[in-house]
């Protein structure tokens, strides 16, 4: 039997991944977008791992919305990458220096 | 299991901004470019027609109705209130600065619109799941209000920072109402109030941890300090009309959305949260006031002031008490008079092909046009904070409350801020004055803007002068 904590554990995992790599990375937009999926997603493990556990069936419902939502978000996270790259012909994050001060 | 229809009467409001922005969407696709302005009346007829039904129905006591995932009580409607009036404000100053840049279109208020509907959801949130629904309906509009000039390298760049970071901040947001959730069983902000008050902090590492991420997240979503690295960056990059739209009403939502979150769900762990707010709310004000000083774009300038405003708004609600909640509510919105004031006159300053956005394009507006000169003073006057203005009592109310629960030396350091930020704000102001301008010619604008951004001004002098009604109004709104 696997205990909760695993589940949990598996989640903080997924969690850190995503955020080192919004973090680390220094090459290519796409990566970002794939780390912020990630990251959604691991919220999911842990929301359906409570969900098991507390015998409540809130916990899988809250997964169906974040899943749309996070369809919805990535749609407008590509979009906004296409309109980037017709402005600026590159994706990578290090050129993205426009804006400082 | 037979299905019960909720009481959808609550909710009317919401309702009709949701249908209205359909048929938004739907008629604007029919209309010819010299016809855009159906879309544009038919988005204010919305706000207005919204705000009318909230101030109709003024709720005396709560009612929780969508199984229990929305509430219903007067510091709601006040709120809401403010938000549709502030949209409507924004949307009529941005109205020739799109058209002046090819934008005026269909999409700038639809999405508006929705940003608004999300809004109104966040603040009526009685549940985890709709204060995340109401938060992402906001942050996907705002996302894509950013970039709706395509064209432009800046807002595109500003729209792509504003998205990775937003969803991190949601991520790190719905982590901790992921824990919450395992913590308390429940996302129903009642129930979870109930089972926290039950098991206290200490003992449960997982509400602990929650309530971090929650605070991490909240924090990202308002711009304090030192998550609030988007903040500048956004308001620079994005075209004048959509940092409008995202310095004003979204405070009020970010508001609401930290008062149903940590007093109305986690308000038992109060000795917790305390703590984060405190090192926030002076970091942001410290930062704030301070960076702000070695900016020459106005916009920037303006992003950092709010990060100080807002280090001004936690202080009232780390008080944990009545007073000190309603005295931020009182400050978010003066904070939001104040910053559509600023952005207007910075909007209406903008011509076709010209963007008004250093501090020296302000030079000499009073040869320009005094009656603008005068709204400008008035409003940096009000931020900096000076007496007789609406800035000075909101700051007043909430160092009275901080004082009050005795934390005399966090109302000292806001005190000294607020003394340094004057200096920026006052910097503006003799710009107007006392500087030559480099061009000469009269700034025009319809009657109806000038009326608007006239009653703006007067506002601010009005409730410094006479704060009372709309303090008792935050006040009575926040007892029951």
């Amino acid at each position: 039997m696997i205990a909760l904590t695993d589940y949990l554990v598996l989640g903080a995992i997924l969690f850190c991944l995503s955020v080192a790599g919004i973090f680390l990375n220094r090459k290519n937009v796409i990566i970002l977008l794939m780390s912020i999926e990630l990251m959604l997603l691991s919220v999911n493990f842990n929301f359906i791992a409570f969900s098991r556990f507390l015998d409540d069936s809130i916990g899988q419902v809250f997964v169906f919305f974040i899943l749309t939502v996070a369809a919805a978000e990535s749609a407008i996270g590509l979009a906004i990458l296409v309109v980037l790259f017709r402005n600026r012909r590159t994706i990578n994050v290090a050129d993205l220096d426009m804006l400082k001060g | 299991m037979n299905f019960v229809a909720p009481d959808f009467m609550p909710v009317l409001p919401e309702l009709f901004v949701l249908t209205m922005a359909c048929l938004i969407l739907v008629v604007d696709v029919f209309l010819e470019q010299r016809q855009r302005h159906i879309s544009y009346a038919l988005a204010q007829l919305t706000l207005l027609g919204a705000a009318l039904l909230m101030l109709l129905s003024f709720s005396r006591a709560p009612v929780v109705t969508m199984f229990g995932h929305y509430i219903k009580d007067a510091m709601g409607d006040l709120l809401k209130f403010c938000i549709c009036l502030a949209s409507a404000a924004v949307f009529l100053y941005s109205r020739d600065y799109l058209r002046q840049r090819d934008l005026f279109k269909g999409e700038y208020f639809v999405l508006g619109l929705f940003g608004v509907l999300g809004m109104m959801v966040m603040v009526s949130a009685h549940s985890l799941l709709s204060v995340y629904l109401g938060l992402e309906l906001l942050s996907l509009s705002l996302y894509a209000l950013v970039a709706v000039d395509r064209d432009s390298p800046v807002a595109s760049e500003a729209a792509m920072k504003y998205f990775v970071l937003g969803s991190l901040a949601s991520g790190m947001l719905l982590y901790g109402i992921s824990m919450i959730y395992g913590a308390t069983g429940s996302v129903d902000l009642q129930v979870v109030a109930d089972a926290v008050a039950k098991q206290g902090a200490a003992t449960n590492l997982v509400l602990v941890f929650g309530l971090v991420f929650l605070v991490v997240g909240l924090a990202f979503k308002l711009g304090a300090v030192p998550f609030h690295m988007w903040l500048p960056d956004i308001y620079q990059g994005a075209p004048t009309s959509v940092t409008l739209y995202i310095g004003s009403a979204p405070k009020l939502a970010a508001f609401a959305l930290v008062m149903r979150i940590l007093v109305d769900g986690l308000g038992s762990l109060q000795g917790d949260w305390q703590q984060m707010l405190i090192i926030l709310s002076v970091l942001s004000m410290a930062l704030g006031n301070l960076v702000a000083i070695a900016q020459s774009n106005i916009k920037r300038m303006l992003a950092y002031s709010t990060i100080s405003h807002v280090g001004f708004l936690l202080l009232g609600i780390l008080a944990g008490t009545p007073e000190g909640y309603s005295a931020s509510m009182f400050y978010a919105i003066i904070y939001v008079l104040m910053a559509i004031g600023a952005f207007g006159v910075v909007i209406l300053l903008s011509r076709a092909g010209f963007e008004a956005e250093n501090i020296d394009d302000f030079k000499g507006l009073n040869d320009r046009n005094p009656w603008l000169a005068f709204v400008m003073m008035v409003v940096m006057m009000s931020m900096a904070g000076i007496p007789f203005m609406a800035g000075f009592y909101a700051k007043w109310v909430v160092l009275q409350a901080v004082v009050s629960i005795g934390l005399v030396w966090l109302a000292l350091v806001g005190v000294l801020f607020s003394v340094i930020g004057a200096f920026y704000y006052l910097r503006v102001v003799k710009c107007i004055y006392f500087d030559k301008s480099e061009q000469s010619e009269a700034i025009e604008m319809s009657g109806d803007v000038q009326i608007v951004i006239s009653a703006n001004g007067l506002l601010l002098i009005l409730l410094g002068v006479y704060p009372t009604a709309l303090m008792t109004w935050c006040a009575t709104a926040l007892l029951n």
